[in-house]
């Protein structure tokens, strides 16, 4: 493995006599942020491919999935890296996508068998609280509970639409019923996640949806201790974050090059404390001091892609017209 | 009716009209034409319809209803620091979205002050969220816009009827019935229109202050449609529903006659001598503490919060802040040479197809509009290239309805003015642009050209499809830091962000009338 990567550096390095390649990778926004695994990652790979690696931000999540469908067959994007498991259905179906051929090790709470995306990190979705708060231990509570929630809209947010899910994983049939009792527990339904975040800080809501991992960005980077999440008894849905090459690239190798450094130690290792999420395998050094402090949920949910695109809209009308009323 | 002779042709300003409603028709036809399934409007998209509706027509009434007294309070009086306070009023509707609404929490929230405040006397806290909540942001965004488009129909009774009134006895009660009723039934409408619209397309001011799913706008179905469903048949279909809804608004509220005006003077110095005693002087202080402290409470808590942030902004935010600068004054440049020359053809003839030319730049969704322009422009050029030059132009369409309230009135006054005279000594196309228009119109240009500086300084508009990591704009740096849990840094930007704003609103603003009083 680590003898391809090198002899491909090697043709890289000598391609770039002549013209250097460039691979352009799509993704979301906060990725190619100064603060964002972006720059690093770039450093990292450039140091091996001899290419140009150009990442671009297009919009989070959803949108990026939509630029690629407006774009076609004609993107000038080699690698789309930033869907989900929400997302990767429609993403499939669209049949712009091409399989891959990366093999790893993947330190995943779940089996990943997926041929077409390659999965770069993960985390649980949860209610991050201040530390000295007492909170409920699952929705059931929550909902009988007068603690307040920011949640963001499934329509237009990821962790929204991870919550989504994650009731729906939950509870099926009773996921109306969970609405329902969660209905005066929701300050308000924010666009994404920054507002909510940011309202959260500012005192208005008991706790805001996130990740389990984003108390580590308060520990590591601010040493503040004093964010939490809740650990809640059904188990917490999980997120895991993809990349898959388009079939359409004119650098297909390089492409294949991509995916398979972005599960090595090199590119594994910048993510914990840039994007604030577990490595989808864990690199030689272990986790960043400060990851041992945040919660193991005792169960992971995560519905199949194909069921998750199969129920998505019937949860979404369940969603609205339970906080409707 | 047999076309008047006039002094200007109104080709130019036709021509400017066109290539508005051909840029807003044009994308939306693009993402038609791009649609491939289509499962046409469902339940909820009607009741996002119906919420739509409601709360643009709320938000319109009560930003305009408080606006009036507001306006008459600030044209009433004179004060220190009176050109400041008009200023400074203007700033919530140039804050991007997230840190409007942050520092609004700041104020009204659940643990904001006033619920603090409450808090001392064992009172619960305020519930923001809520229809109400939605009425109270809509206000806070649009209650300056309305008290200017208003405070300028007052500026615009020349100081003479002023004079005659005062020398003729009239009471506040004739006063207002002579010169104020007829000025505002003038300037209302247009005001309600212009308001209207802004509202019609919210998103997330909405969603976050109506507290859930029950506020859901058109804007936020259109985004549905896009990104959720990747529906562009639907996105389409929506956004034409928007532009409808607003060029049936604009019909309504303009259609009504506008009356003669109130004819020229001599543009000499304002002097009022009504609303002296006592009691009208404690009315407008009130007006105008009441709207001070409501516009600029939730602006100190952006201020404050953006204090600390601000003196280690990373180097991007820099860029970023040049960046916006330039897509600002380009901004500007454009607006300008859309909106004389529609405004001159206006204040010349028929002013309804180009007052809705303008309000559709304001009605149609900045989505559809970006997704148009992305895939027209995508086979021919790279997006990213131009994402500059494209945020420039869309910005500029978005300030034109904006600019036009303002530069119409003045123009037909001027207008109605001078076209005999200069008919008279055959004074025709520029000689009479440069000599006697443009000279008058001053203020008005100075204003317009302020505002729209300002508004495509904070606006994330369309950029937020076409950048890329090298070039952002301040507001979308904003969501970029915050998105980072950069909360520090994102409030100091949002700071820096009011403060290059303001400064180029004051200028353009002050530069226009820097020898005229008001």
């Amino acid at each position: 493995m680590k003898y391809s990567v090198f002899a491909a550096g090697l043709l890289g390095a000598s391609a770039a006599l002549a013209e250097t390649p460039e691979l352009t990778v799509y993704t979301y926004d906060s990725f190619v942020s100064d603060w964002g695994p972006g720059p690093a990652v770039e450093a990292a790979f450039e140091e091996v491919c001899g290419c140009d690696l150009k990442l671009v931000g297009a919009g989070d999540g959803a949108a990026l999935l939509a630029r690629i469908k407006l774009e076609g067959d004609r993107s000038d994007a080699d690698v789309v890296l930033g869907l989900d498991t929400n997302l990767t259905a429609a993403a499939r179906d669209s049949g712009l996508f091409a399989p891959h051929s990366v093999t790893a090790d993947y330190d995943l709470p779940i089996a990943w068998g997926d041929d077409t995306f390659v999965p770069y990190d993960w985390g649980y979705f949860a209610f991050v609280h201040n530390a000295d708060a007492a909170v409920p231990g699952d929705f059931k509570a929550l909902a009988a509970s007068d603690t307040k929630i920011v949640i963001q809209d499934p329509r237009s947010s990821t962790p929204g639409l991870g919550l989504l899910m994650w009731v729906k994983a939950a509870y099926g049939d009773e996921a109306p019923a969970i609405w329902d009792g969660l209905s005066d527990n929701i300050v308000t339904v924010t666009k994404g996640w920054s507002e909510a975040y940011g309202m959260f800080l500012e005192g208005e809501a008991d706790m805001v949806l996130s990740y389990t991992t984003s108390p580590a960005y308060h520990l590591i980077a601010e040493e503040d201790a004093s964010k939490s999440a809740a650990s809640f008894a059904e188990g917490h849905y999980m997120q895991v974050e993809v990349a898959g090459k388009l079939a359409a690239s004119d650098q297909p190798e390089l492409a294949d090059q991509f995916l398979q450094f972005m599960v090595s130690d090199a590119f594994q290792s910048i993510i914990p404390t840039t994007n604030w999420m577990y490595p989808a395998v864990t690199p030689a050094g272990g986790l960043p001091k400060g990851f041992e402090t945040l919660i193991t949920p005792e169960k992971s949910l995560l519905l199949p892609a194909d069921e998750a695109a199969a129920v998505r809209d019937a949860a979404l009308d369940e969603w609205r017209g339970a906080l409707s009323r | 009716m047999a076309r008047r002779a006039q002094p200007l042709s109104p080709a130019a300003g036709y021509g400017a009209a066109a290539l508005v409603a051909a840029l807003i028709l044009g994308t939306l036809a693009a993402v038609a034409f791009n649609a491939e399934t289509g499962r046409g409007l469902s339940a909820a998209d009607w009741a996002a319809v119906r919420f739509t509706l409601i709360q643009a027509s709320l938000s319109a009434l009560f930003s305009v209803a408080l606006a009036v007294p507001v306006a008459r309070s600030l044209a009433r009086r004179r004060f220190k620091g009176r050109s400041v306070l008009i200023t400074l009023l203007g700033a919530p509707f140039i804050l991007p979205v997230i840190v409007a609404i942050l520092g609004l929490l700041a104020v009204f929230g659940r643990a904001g002050w006033v619920s603090e405040a409450l808090a001392l006397f064992g009172l619960e806290p305020l519930s923001i969220y809520g229809l109400h909540g939605v009425v109270l942001a809509h206000v806070f965004f649009n209650l300056p816009l309305a008290t200017r488009l208003i405070l300028q129909g007052w500026q615009e009774i020349p100081a003479e009827r002023f004079r005659l009134a005062a020398q003729l006895g009239a009471g506040p009660r004739a006063m207002w019935q002579l010169l104020e009723a007829p000025m505002l039934a003038r300037v209302v409408p247009g005001a309600l229109a212009v308001v209207f619209a802004i509202c019609l397309s919210s998103f997330a001011v909405a969603l976050t202050l109506g507290g859930g799913p029950r506020a859901t706008t058109i804007e936020l179905a259109i985004f549905q449609a896009f990104s959720f469903d990747f529906d562009l048949g639907r996105a389409a279909l929506l956004s034409g529903l928007q532009l409808v809804l607003t060029a049936l608004a604009a019909t309504l509220a303009l259609r009504t006659p506008v009356g003669e005006g109130f004819g020229s003077g001599l543009d000499r110095m304002l002097r009022r001598w009504d609303g002296q005693n006592t009691f009208a002087q404690s009315l407008d202080t009130f007006w105008i503490v009441f709207a001070g402290l409501f516009l600029l409470l939730p602006l100190l808590a952006v201020v404050l919060s953006g204090l600390p942030g601000v003196l280690s902004l990373p180097a991007t935010v820099w860029s970023a802040a040049f960046a916006s600068v330039l897509v600002a004054s380009a901004s500007t440049l454009i607006l300008l040479a859309l909106a004389l020359p529609m405004a001159l053809a206006a204040a010349q003839g028929r002013p309804l197809p180009m007052e809705i030319a303008g309000l559709l730049g304001l009605a149609a969704s900045p989505l559809v509009i970006g997704t148009g322009l992305f895939i027209l422009i995508y086979p021919v050029a790279s997006p990213f290239a131009l994402a500059l030059p494209v945020t420039a132009l869309v910005n500029a369409v978005m300030a034109l309805p904006f600019a036009l309230r303002i530069l119409v009135p003045a123009c037909r006054d001027v207008v109605a003015r001078h076209r005999k005279l200069a008919l008279t000594l055959d004074m025709r196309g520029w000689p009479f642009l440069r000599r006697v228009v443009l000279p008058r119109l001053r203020a008005q240009i100075g204003f317009a050209a302020g505002l729209a500086a300002a508004l495509s300084m904070g606006d994330l508009g369309v950029i937020a499809l076409f950048a890329d990591p090298e070039v952002a704009t301040l507001p979308l740096q904003v969501y970029r830091l915050m998105g980072a849990y950069q909360m520090q840094a994102a409030a100091g930007a949002a700071l820096l962000l009011l403060v290059l704003s303001m400064g180029a609103f004051w200028i353009l603003d002050r530069g226009g009338r820097w020898h005229a009083e008001a």
